[in-house]
């Protein structure tokens, strides 16, 4: 998810030639106080003329406290964003107050249900309240961690290895994956130490997230390369499903490849497997099918 | 010294047998920074000629106390083939009687070797010289100034004009050697307190490329390249000028080591990324028509394997021993590219003359593989047209064009689209890049374009390709 | 429609300057690097951008640097808000 400020026409333009899987344009911290209203009209306009492809457009409004977050959510709902995400989540009151507005606005447009929410928590009642934000609301799809704001307001600062945000890192994942939703780690802001970023990104894949925030185009290859299965996995997991696709057309339960038996995680960790290779760039669409 | 040649500008010029209608010529190896052609021409200016042919393998911003000289009848004829700045834009809007003569680094060496262009008098630049003549463009002494490395755009002047004048800011003790210019080829030496400003001839270090999307094109060019089929042990390469093209090198070179692969030579343009492939083994020898900047300058005055070239030698269509004869691979820029793989690099899409045909028409015609990297759009100035607003590289010479939005192929090399597919880059139709194009910016208004020629193409075999006309404000 | 002096946008490569002044009737002034090909549409996006917004009576100073129709709509708009202190969005 590549993080791209929403005051910048020139980046916007440009955002999904690089390829990310998810464009986040930013209305809260990147935009002056002075600039909100400019930038929420040219989100607004971004999104409804510019073709980003099948790139997931998500949109980080101002909180629903300020005096722009209900205007944020007008804008873009209006312009069709596939995901609000909201910052400094902290209750699953908030989320449920984000979906009253977001309701408001697809009834007067007459598409309730089109938005989803992804709700980043930067701060220690958010981590404790993980699980109720992560099923929050059937809209949610993900949580995220800001953790600059979370490590202020530990009362300590980041550091290379992390280890301020395990705690944090490890809730959000167990949080997600109770509910079911996806989850995002947070941005590596240091562009010229690419090989820390590529420790954190393997940190963060082994802790379980599905994927990681980014701020300039250069980091996305990195995650790709990290988050990419390798070939012997791709294999093993395109049998895997093809012995189910089988099983199922013999009308089946059983599912075995190469004589054993395989599991319903087994399974799923297959399903993963190849969508991550799908988006990685290293499988066809058409292949896995 | 006894025969010592050194004499004033003035003296040489008069020495020079120089007339009214002649024909003079001058080199770009000091690029932005030359001071060379303003010097002499505000002196011949200053001498009362008139009706002079200025013949410079280039011209840039710089150049622009031309204008002057060319509304007081100085100079009624120029043949480059580069235009830039408010020289370019004057030029475009119709200052001239006669059209401007662009010719390719190639074409202009095969002219000047054939007498097609014949030139009078050349003054030609140099970094050192001694007081017979013999010059150089590396330094030889504590006070060398202004150092350009190769002066391989100046050899074909010096070895074709009638008479040569050698102009320095470094009188050196004879002998200078090992020279570029022989003193047997020059009559007069003129010293001067400068010949260029240092800092506008090259950059001092390897700039790499931030900007994202020229990095992305790079990558691009480089898994292009990778998997053409050309890319096997002893091949070999050029990169024309552009941050995407010259990065390219960078991404190349992990492959290289990676594969074991060695690149025989690398030709043209000779820059920092070349020289250090070169020290690492990878790349053989480098053939060097013009040095891009002081690592490239260095590299050559004290490397034998980096080999200085004639601009006849580097890309003559005619001359045997002609380097891109011998070229696999070459990575070239763009200001436009049409869907007929036709490329403009001199006419900006304004109309406005602002670039140089260089050695690209010639480099992409003679290698087996030649590859344009250019952005979709930069701004809403679309980089893949429907027609090209000048013609100067035909479609049937370039092979592959990479943008961020897909990477096209010469439907005439189906080989290289299979070979690319079957590696997993993105192939698409050109079309679709120039429709891509028009959905994002809307469909450009035709061009103001008048009934002047101010410009005429002639392409590297002689023949005219194109014409430039006048743009009404 | 009460117009006060208002500007929205940038000077930024792919933004597009917007000054809004009192006028009588439209006044468009266009200053871009791609008027040659583009100033016309880029004048038709300003000037129904305006009509769509009410405004009948302003003068504006437009300075291009490549902005794309959707950013010429988003920061017209901008500059009208700042200039009547009326927003397009719900309070």
């Amino acid at each position: 998810m590549m993080f791209v400020p929403g005051n910048n026409p020139g980046m916007m333009a440009d955002a999904h030639i690089y390829g990310p899987d998810s464009i986040m344009l930013d209305l809260e911290d990147s935009v002056t106080m002075a600039e909100k209203d400019a930038a929420r009209l040219l989100v607004h306009n971004a999104l409804k003329s510019i073709d980003f492809g099948d790139t997931e457009m998500v949109v980080r409004i101002n909180p629903l406290s300020t005096p722009y977050g209900k205007k944020d959510v007008e804008a873009v709902v209006k312009a069709g964003v596939d995901v609000i995400r909201m910052p400094k989540t902290e209750t699953a009151d908030e989320v449920r107050e984000l979906e009253a507005e977001i309701i408001k606005v697809e009834t007067e447009l007459g598409c309730v249900g089109r938005t989803r929410i992804m709700a980043a928590i930067e701060s220690a009642l958010g981590i404790v309240n993980a699980f109720e934000i992560a099923s929050a609301s059937d809209r949610m799809m993900g949580i995220a961690l800001g953790a600059e704001d979370y490590s202020a307001n530990l009362k300590t600062q980041r550091t290379p290895g992390g280890a301020e945000l395990l705690l944090a890192r490890e809730t959000i994942v167990v949080a997600a994956r109770a509910a079911g939703i996806a989850c995002f780690d947070t941005v590596y802001s240091n562009l010229d130490d690419m090989e820390t970023f590529r420790k954190e990104v393997e940190l963060i894949k082994t802790l379980g997230f599905d994927g990681k925030s980014i701020i300039n185009p250069r980091q996305i290859e990195v995650v790709n390369e990290v988050f990419a299965p390798s070939q012997k996995d791709i294999d093993k997991a395109l049998r895997i499903i093809a012995a189910i696709k089988e099983a199922q057309a013999k009308g089946s339960g059983v599912i075995a490849v190469n004589g054993k038996m395989v599991d319903r995680p087994v399974v799923i960790r297959a399903e993963r497997t190849v969508a991550l290779a799908i988006a990685s760039g290293i499988l066809d669409k058409e292949e896995a099918l | 010294m006894r025969n010592s040649k050194v004499v004033s500008l003035e003296e040489a010029i008069r020495k020079s047998g120089l007339k009214d209608g002649m024909t003079i010529s001058f080199h770009h190896h000091f690029r932005g920074g030359d001071k060379v052609v303003n010097l002499v021409v505000d002196q011949l200016a200053r001498m009362g000629f008139k009706n002079l042919h200025l013949a410079a393998s280039s011209l840039s911003d710089v150049h622009s106390p031309l204008i002057e000289h060319i509304r007081n009848g100085v100079i009624t004829k120029i043949s480059t083939s580069g235009l830039r700045g408010e020289l370019a834009n004057e030029i475009s809007h119709g200052l001239m009687k006669e059209p401007v003569v662009f010719r390719s680094h190639g074409g202009r060496g095969s002219a000047i070797a054939s007498g097609v262009l014949h030139i009078d008098v050349a003054f030609l630049g140099a970094s050192s010289c001694d007081e017979l003549g013999n010059a150089s463009g590396c330094p030889r002494s504590e006070n060398a100034k202004s150092i350009c490395g190769s002066l391989g755009y100046a050899l074909p002047d010096a070895r074709y004009a009638d008479h040569v004048v050698v102009i320095t800011d470094d009188l050196v003790a004879y002998p200078n050697v090992p020279k570029s210019i022989s003193a047997s080829d020059v009559e007069s030496v003129v010293v001067v307190d400068s010949v260029g400003d240092s800092s506008k001839i090259s950059s001092g270090a390897i700039r790499d490329s931030k900007n994202p999307r020229d990095i992305l094109l790079a990558k691009q060019a480089a898994k292009v390249i990778i998997n053409s089929g050309y890319f096997k042990d002893g091949f070999s390469i050029q990169t024309g000028t552009g941050g995407a093209s010259l990065a390219a090198v960078k991404y190349i070179r992990e492959s290289m080591v990676e594969k074991g692969i060695k690149a025989s030579f690398a030709l043209g343009g000779i820059t920092a990324h070349m020289v250090k492939l070169h020290q690492e083994g990878l790349i053989g020898k480098l053939i060097d028509v013009q040095s891009f900047d002081k690592v490239a300058a260095e590299s050559i005055a004290s490397d034998q394997t980096h080999q200085e070239v004639s601009s006849v030698e580097y890309a003559s269509a005619e001359h045997t021993g002609s380097a891109v004869h011998a070229l696999d691979i070459v990575i070239l820029s763009a200001l436009e590219v049409d869907v007929n793989f036709n490329v403009n690099v001199l006419v900006g899409s304004d109309g406005i003359i602002r670039g140089a045909v260089g050695g690209h028409p010639d480099t992409a015609e003679d290698s087996a593989l030649s590859i344009i990297v250019c952005p979709l759009l930069r701004g809403r100035i679309p980089c893949v047209v429907p027609k090209v607003t000048t013609l100067i590289t035909p479609g049937k010479s370039v092979d592959v064009v990479v943008t961020e939005y897909g990477i096209a192929v010469n439907p005439a090399r189906p080989e290289i689209a299979g070979r690319l597919a079957e590696a997993g880059l993105k192939i698409v139709d050109i079309n679709d890049l120039a429709a891509k194009a028009k959905s994002i910016i809307g469909e450009p208004d035709p061009l103001p374009f008048g009934n002047k020629v101010v410009g005429i193409v002639v392409d590297r075999h002689g023949d005219v390709l194109d014409e430039i006309r006048n743009i009404e404000d | 429609m009460e117009i006060k002096n208002a500007m929205a946008g940038t000077l930024e490569s792919g933004d597009i300057l917007i000054q809004v002044e009192p006028g009588e009737g439209l006044q468009v002034d266009l200053q871009s690097s791609v008027s040659a090909q583009f100033g016309r549409q880029i004048k038709a996006v300003i000037t129904e951008t305006l009509k769509g917004l009410g405004v009948e009576n302003a003068s504006i100073k437009a300075t291009d640097k490549g902005a794309l129709d959707c950013t010429i709509r988003a920061r017209v708009t901008a500059a009208v808000v700042r200039a009547t202190g009326k927003d397009v969005w719900k309070d």
